[in-house]
C-alpha cells in the first residue's frame, strides 16, 4: 500500500448542539487527488478545516503525514498549502508582497522567497501583475494568486476549499489547467467542490457528504456505474403508459413529475423503441454523470 | 513562539512603511495643534500650575500629558479598529492561521505592533516637544521604553474589545466609556489635586492617570515616589488584559 498523506478516522465536529461532521473516515494516498462533494452545509469546509489544523476535532483521530493534527499542527501546516474559500489575499500589500510576506510566515529566507514568488507568478501567468493590488484584479486572477501563495512553501499536500466557485468558465479552466499540471508533478490534493464537472475532471477518488456524514466513497467513474449506470434517458412530459412500461421492464428511474429520468445500460435499440412508441416530443439519451449520482443521493430539495 | 510574533509584526511594518509619509503626520501635527490651542491659547488665561512643591507653566504641564494620551490612542486605535479590519474584513488572521503561525503569535504580534505604533508616535512627538524645550534629557529617553509598556497595556485592552465586539461600530462604546473620560480626567489638562476626593480616587483607577504621572516625571527629569506604583499598575493592567485578549481571540478565531 502506498504512503498515506491523510488518515481520518471517525472524525467528528460539533458546535454545541449542532453536529457539523459526524463519523467521517477517509484516507488520501500520496499523489492522489481527493474530492469532497456535498450540498451547502454538508460539512465539507469543516472537514478540511480540521485537516489543516484550523478547527480542533470533537472526536476521532486525524493524521496528516502520519502526524496527529491535534498535537503537531505547526509541523503539519509547514508542509501543506491551503486555499481557503474566502479571498484572504492581503489588500494592504502588492501581489508580489503577498507572496513574499506569506513566505516569511514559513521562515523562508528572502532571496529564496523572491525567486519562488517570481516563479509561481510566471506559472500562473501573472508575472506582469506582480505590483498590482488584489482589488485591481479579476476574480480569476485573485484565485490564481491565492493558489500561487499556497504553493510558496513547496507543500506536499495542497488543500483547496471550493477553488473555482464564482469564477467564469475561462478562469475555471485556467485554474483546472494549473491543478492538472500540479497533479502530473505528483502533488497530493484535497479539494471540496460542488461542481461535479470539476470533481470528475480532477479527482481520483471522491466522497459525497450530506448533513455531516459520508454517503458514498469511491472513484467518480465507478460511482456513476454503480449508482446510475452507463447512461440516462431523459423524457419530458412522460405519458402514463410509458411509466407502466418502465415499471414492467423493472428499470431504475426517477420520476420528477414533468420529467422522467431512466437510468441504466440501455442500448440504442431500447432508446429507439421508447422514442418511437412513447415520445412524440423526443427523448434525450446522454452519458450518466456524477451530477446524476449526486442528485440521486442527496436529493433535489434546496439547501438553504 | 518569538519568531512567529516577529513575522506578524513585520507584516504590519511592511504595510506601515508603504504609507509612512501619511502615517507619521498625525503624531507630528497633533501635538503642535494641542500646544497651540491649549498651551498658547489657554496658558494666557491660566498662567502657572502647581506641580509637586513648585509651579510650572501650563505648557510644561500639558506637554507630558499629550505624550501619554498619544501612547494610549495609538495602541488602542491600532488594536481595535485596525486589528478588527484585518481580522474581520480582510481575513488576514485566517490566512495566517493556515501557516505555521499560531493564534497566540498572531495576537501577540498585533499587540506588539500596537505598542510599536505608540513608540513611533512618541519618538516623533518628542522631536517636536524637544524643540520647545519641554523634555529634560537624559531621563526623557526613558519615554521610549515607557511608550512600549503603555502601548502594550492599552493595546491589550483594545485587543480584548476586538475579541468581543460583533460589529466595528461597537468600538464607539469603549472609546466613549473609557478613552474619552480618561483623556479628560487623568490629570491631563488640570491637576487632580483640585478635584473632590472621590474624583481623585476614581482617577487613580484609570491607567492613563498613571501613565501621565510617569511621562511627567520623565519629562521634568524627576522620579516621583509614585513611580513604582504607577509602573506596577501599568504592568498589572497588561497582566490582566493580555491573557484576556488571547482568550477572547482564541475563542473568536478557532472555529
Amino acid at each position: 500500500m502506498s504512503e498515506l498523506i491523510v488518515e481520518a478516522l471517525q472524525i467528528k465536529k460539533a458546535y454545541g448542539e449542532l453536529v457539523a461532521v459526524d463519523d467521517v473516515s477517509f484516507t488520501i494516498a500520496k499523489g492522489e487527488c481527493f474530492g469532497i462533494l456535498g450540498p451547502n452545509g454538508a460539512g465539507k469546509t469543516t472537514t478540511i478545516r480540521m485537516t489543516y489544523g484550523f478547527s480542533p476535532l470533537t472526536a476521532g483521530v486525524l493524521r496528516v503525514f502520519g502526524l496527529d493534527v491535534s498535537r503537531h499542527a505547526r509541523a503539519i501546516k509547514a508542509r501543506i498549502g491551503v486555499c481557503q474559500q474566502d479571498n484572504t489575499l492581503d489588500p494592504d500589500l502588492t501581489i508580489i508582497q503577498n507572496l513574499t510576506v506569506f513566505a516569511r510566515y514559513f521562515n523562508i529566507p528572502k532571496p529564496l522567497a523572491v525567486r519562488k514568488a517570481d516563479e509561481l507568478l510566471r506559472f500562473m501567468s501573472l508575472d506582469h501583475r506582480s505590483h498590482s493590488r488584489a482589488m485591481e484584479l479579476s476574480g480569476g486572477m485573485v484565485r490564481r494568486i491565492v493558489l500561487a501563495r499556497a504553493l510558496i512553501n513547496q507543500p506536499e499536500l495542497l488543500i483547496l476549499d471550493e477553488p473555482t466557485t464564482g469564477l467564469d468558465p475561462q478562469s475555471r479552466h485556467q485554474v483546472w489547467e494549473r491543478l492538472d499540471n500540479l497533479r502530473r508533478q505528483g502533488m497530493s490534493i484535497l479539494l471540496t467542490t460542488h461542481y461535479m464537472e470539476e470533481a470528475s475532471r480532477l479527482c481520483d477518488r471522491i466522497i459525497i457528504m450530506d448533513q455531516g456524514r459520508i454517503l458514498v466513497q469511491g472513484k467518480p467513474t465507478e460511482l456513476i456505474r454503480e449508482h446510475i449506470g452507463k447512461d440516462v434517458l431523459e423524457i419530458s412530459s412522460p405519458a402514463a403508459d410509458l411509466r407502466t412500461y418502465i415499471r414492467l421492464q423493472k428499470m431504475t428511474f426517477e420520476d420528477l413529475g414533468d420529467r422522467l429520468l431512466v437510468y441504466g445500460d440501455h442500448d440504442d435499440h431500447l432508446y429507439r423503441y421508447i422514442t418511437n412508441r412513447f415520445c412524440p416530443e423526443g427523448c434525450v439519451m446522454r452519458t450518466a454523470t456524477l451530477e446524476d449520482v449526486f442528485l440521486k443521493l442527496t436529493g433535489r430539495g434546496l439547501r438553504e | 513562539m518569538s519568531k512567529g510574533i516577529l513575522r506578524v509584526w513585520q507584516r504590519n511594518l511592511d504595510v506601515y512603511r508603504q504609507n509612512w509619509k501619511i502615517s507619521f503626520m498625525p503624531p507630528l501635527l497633533e501635538p503642535l495643534l494641542y500646544l497651540a490651542a491649549f498651551g498658547i491659547g489657554l496658558s494666557g488665561l491660566i498662567g502657572e500650575v502647581s506641580y509637586g512643591s513648585g509651579k510650572i507653566s501650563y505648557l510644561a504641564f500639558i506637554a507630558p500629558a499629550l505624550l501619554a494620551i498619544n501612547i494610549m490612542n495609538n495602541a488602542f486605535f491600532e488594536n481595535t479598529y485596525s486589528s478588527f479590519v484585518r481580522m474581520y474584513y480582510q481575513k488576514t488572521f485566517d490566512a495566517m492561521m493556515a501557516t505555521p503561525l499560531s493564534v497566540e503569535e498572531i495576537i501577540t504580534g498585533e499587540i506588539v505592533w500596537g505598542a510599536t505604533k505608540s513608540v513611533i508616535a512618541t519618538a516623533i512627538m518628542m522631536v517636536v516637544l524637544t524643540f520647545f524645550n519641554l523634555i529634560h534629557y537624559p531621563t526623557g529617553l526613558l519615554l521610549i521604553p515607557l511608550a512600549f509598556c503603555g502601548g502594550f497595556a492599552f493595546g491589550s485592552m483594545g485587543m480584548y474589545f476586538t475579541g468581543i465586539v460583533s460589529h466595528i461600530e461597537l468600538f464607539n462604546l469603549p472609546f466613549f466609556l473609557f478613552i474619552t473620560p480618561m483623556f479628560l480626567f487623568s490629570g491631563t489638562f488640570f491637576p487632580l489635586e483640585g478635584m473632590p476626593p472621590w474624583a481623585q480616587v476614581l482617577a487613580t483607577a484609570l491607567p492613563l492617570t498613571h501613565l501621565v504621572d510617569l511621562t511627567r516625571g520623565l519629562c521634568y527629569g524627576s522620579f516621583a515616589k509614585s513611580f513604582p506604583l504607577a509602573l506596577g499598575y501599568l504592568l498589572l493592567f497588561s497582566l490582566v488584559f493580555y491573557p484576556l485578549a488571547l482568550n477572547k481571540m482564541r475563542r473568536r478565531l478557532i472555529k
